[in-house]
């Protein structure tokens, strides 16, 4: 882990006068310290950063065919799908762009939550990360308004009318947000602007995410520090390839949707040009909103149930004090790795509650899973980081775990990742 | 150790898909079976039956256009059927296009040329619903994508006009269809035996011009559906071996540290 080097002319005149090779050195190259036994779970966000450029080049790309318009946006569409050369492959990767964005996302959440990568030094990693989530569901929704399919008005009518529930100001707020009094063309005008701004915000908090992280570097599977070099090795080129081998995975993964089932993550009544005279039958979000539309429908009121939705999200945020247990990876909290699956069960139920009519048995079933979301955060885990004994930690990231607390089914041997 | 992780990672995949499942069944109203049919277009090599999209062509030319648009296809659309240049201008030709103003300021007709689309059969929405007891014969060019299982839903909804069962109460102008959400569509049967004389000698059945004409909507909806797969599968070939050759680099890499 030395300090840059290069024998070439050009680079070292550079160098000296804009030290950019080595701040690349010091952020994904041999000058960066990485934990030598991190698993593919940490792929996912080299991954995220990789679909968000694809996101904001091929989205770049439509920006340049799309019309902003109630009367064309629809049209334009279409005319990027027909006439525009390759307008289809560049619309179709930006449309499941967005839902790989999410499940690449989720997928690094999850991860997080189970290594306890949110607990100190790293609570701003953390924090920031959420900030990012956020970001990005405002700008996946936007974006999904600018088609003006039928999803497109109705989505859009029903989430900006959560605001109305806003006590005294609601009312103002709602005719603010759409620029008139309905969802029309200077809302439509305005989403476009901001869904094309804010992807370049989260750009610059995807920085400050990796400014934060690059302090005190990764998290790894058995949550302890590195005791000395012995237990890093450097980021390139162990991560960049393992992280190359990752993408290549998951771009069989997009293509393969994005090629033969294009569509299977919309919804048809988006292919309908917006109608604002026609309710659809059922309004629902992309599958990436279900689990927080189910929240914001489980409450009766509406200014509790849209108060409940966005504190599922910002109960990220006081994550790091809620968890007060020491140690941080679930492999060695016997309770907590049972609790965290009974949390990604109890997402899904909140999934597919969300989307169902709220009624009978699904409206129950979420607002049980609801319930339980706020219970875990805000219950069970402070009670965890009291009672739990968790199991023996090992002595470093390099030497074996020690055996204790009993031998698990299928327990590695050694912590460390096996190619 | 990573099994509560691997189980959760299944437990999201099966929420991605399970969710979408259910919401598109919803969403085709009560849950009525559709018949399901073995299309040309399905699977990695899927492709456009020609001579079933052309016969669909012409069953919407002689009975579907009649109240039904087709705004985003143009005649020059159809080379992607096979037709010639020659085909396509008589096609266009058979029909007169409003156009102008010209220098003098006045609005003329004129005959179809291959860019231009096919033309509406009412000047606007409220001219259709007045023409259709008050319900507007929605444009069909995406119908086959704006439907859960669009093609079948087409063929089915074609093929599925029959008398209401006894205690049915339908309404004044309906129609009773056993595909239709709710049973009752306002358009009347447009299908009849032999109600068009194919070119190519084809029995005229209802089933039939139902197929034909889904085939062809499905075209319309996806009309870069085949050049879509033909290149998904270069894609797919070059990721797999280029991942391949990644993942031995990673392995060799690797070697020292394991």
């Amino acid at each position: 882990m030395s300090g840059f080097q290069s024998n070439n002319a050009v680079i070292k005149w550079i160098e000296h006068r804009m030290p950019i090779f080595s701040f690349i050195d010091h952020s994904v190259g041999s000058g960066y310290p990485t934990p030598r036994n991190l698993s593919y779970m940490w792929n996912f966000g080299s991954l995220a950063g990789v679909t968000l450029v694809v996101m904001i080049v091929t989205g770049i790309m439509l920006a340049m065919q799309y019309t902003a318009h109630v009367d064309y946006a629809f049209d334009s569409v279409e005319r990027i799908m027909r006439d525009v050369n390759y307008g289809w492959l560049i619309r179709y990767i930006h449309m499941n762009g967005a839902s790989f964005f999410f499940i690449v996302v989720y997928i690094h959440i999850f991860r997080g939550l189970y290594y306890g990568s949110y607990k100190a030094p790293r609570e701003l990693l953390w924090m920031l990360g959420v900030v990012i989530l956020l970001l990005m569901m405002a700008t996946a929704f936007m974006g999904y308004v600018l088609p003006w399919g039928q999803m497109s008005f109705w989505g859009a009518k029903v989430i900006t009318n959560l605001f109305s529930a806003i006590p005294i100001f609601g009312e103002d707020i709602v005719v603010w947000l759409w620029g008139g009094f309905s969802v029309d063309n200077a809302t439509l005008n305005r989403f476009y602007a901001l869904h094309y701004l804010m992807p370049f915000i989260i750009v610059a908090v995807v920085v400050l995410h990796l400014w934060a992280l690059h302090q005190f570097g990764s998290n790894n599977p058995i949550g302890i520090d590195a005791k000395g070099p012995q237990d890093k090795i450097p980021f390139h080129p162990y991560y960049t390839v393992k992280d190359a081998f990752g993408l290549g995975v998951f771009f069989v993964f997009f293509a393969a949707v994005v090629f033969y089932i294009p569509n299977y993550m919309g919804h048809p009544d988006n292919y309908i040009p917006a109608n604002p005279l026609s309710t659809p039958a059922h309004i629902v979000p992309e599958w990436y909103f279900l689990p927080f539309y189910a929240i914001l429908r489980a409450i009766p009121d509406k200014l509790m149930g849209v108060i409940a939705m966005f504190a599922s999200i910002g109960i990220l945020f006081i994550l790091p004090w809620l968890d007060r247990s020491p140690v941080r990876s679930g492999r060695f909290r016997p309770l907590f790795r049972i609790f965290f699956i009974l949390l990604m069960i109890d997402c899904v139920v909140l999934g597919f509650a969300g989307a169902k009519p709220p009624e009978g048995l699904w409206l129950i079933a979420g607002q049980l899973a609801t319930a339980y979301y706020f219970i875990h955060f805000l219950v069970i885990l402070p009670l965890l980081s009291v009672f739990e004994t968790p199991r023996p930690l090992p002595t470093s990231i390099g030497e074996p775990v020690l055996k204790g607390g009993g031998s698990m089914a299928g327990a590695p041997a050694k912590p460390m990742e096996k190619a | 150790m990573r099994k509560g992780m691997m189980f959760g990672l299944a437990a999201l995949a099966a929420l991605s898909s399970g969710t979408m499942v259910t919401t598109s069944a919803r969403a085709a109203g009560e849950a009525i079976p559709l018949p399901q049919h073995t299309w040309s277009f399905d699977g990695v090599f899927g492709s456009f039956d020609r001579a079933s999209v052309q016969r669909g062509l012409q069953v919407y030319r002689e009975a579907c256009a009649v109240c039904h648009s087709l705004k985003y296809i143009a005649f020059r659309n159809l080379a992607d059927l096979g037709y010639s240049e020659d085909e396509i201008k008589a096609m266009a030709a058979e029909v007169l296009i409003l156009d102008g103003p010209d220098d003098d300021g006045e609005m003329f007709e004129r005959d179809g040329r291959p860019a231009d689309y096919f033309p509406s059969p009412f000047p606007n929405d409220k001219a259709a619903a007045a023409s259709n007891g008050g319900a507007v014969p929605p444009d069909l060019s995406l119908m086959a994508k704006a439907r859960p299982d669009g093609p079948n839903y087409i063929r089915a909804l074609l093929i599925g006009y029959e008398d209401p069962p006894a205690d049915f109460e339908l309404a004044e102008g309906s129609n009773y269809n056993r595909y239709f959400p709710g049973h009752q569509i306002a358009m009347a049967a447009p299908l009849f035996e032999d109600g068009v004389e194919y070119a190519d000698g084809t029995p005229a059945t209802v089933e039939q011009m139902a197929t034909d004409v889904a085939n062809f909507l499905m075209w319309t909806a996806e009309p870069k559906l085949e050049e879509r797969k033909g290149m998904g599968i270069k894609v797919i070939i070059f990721l797999l071996v280029f991942t391949g050759v990644l993942y031995a680099a990673k392995r060799k890499i690797w070697a020292d540290v394991h």
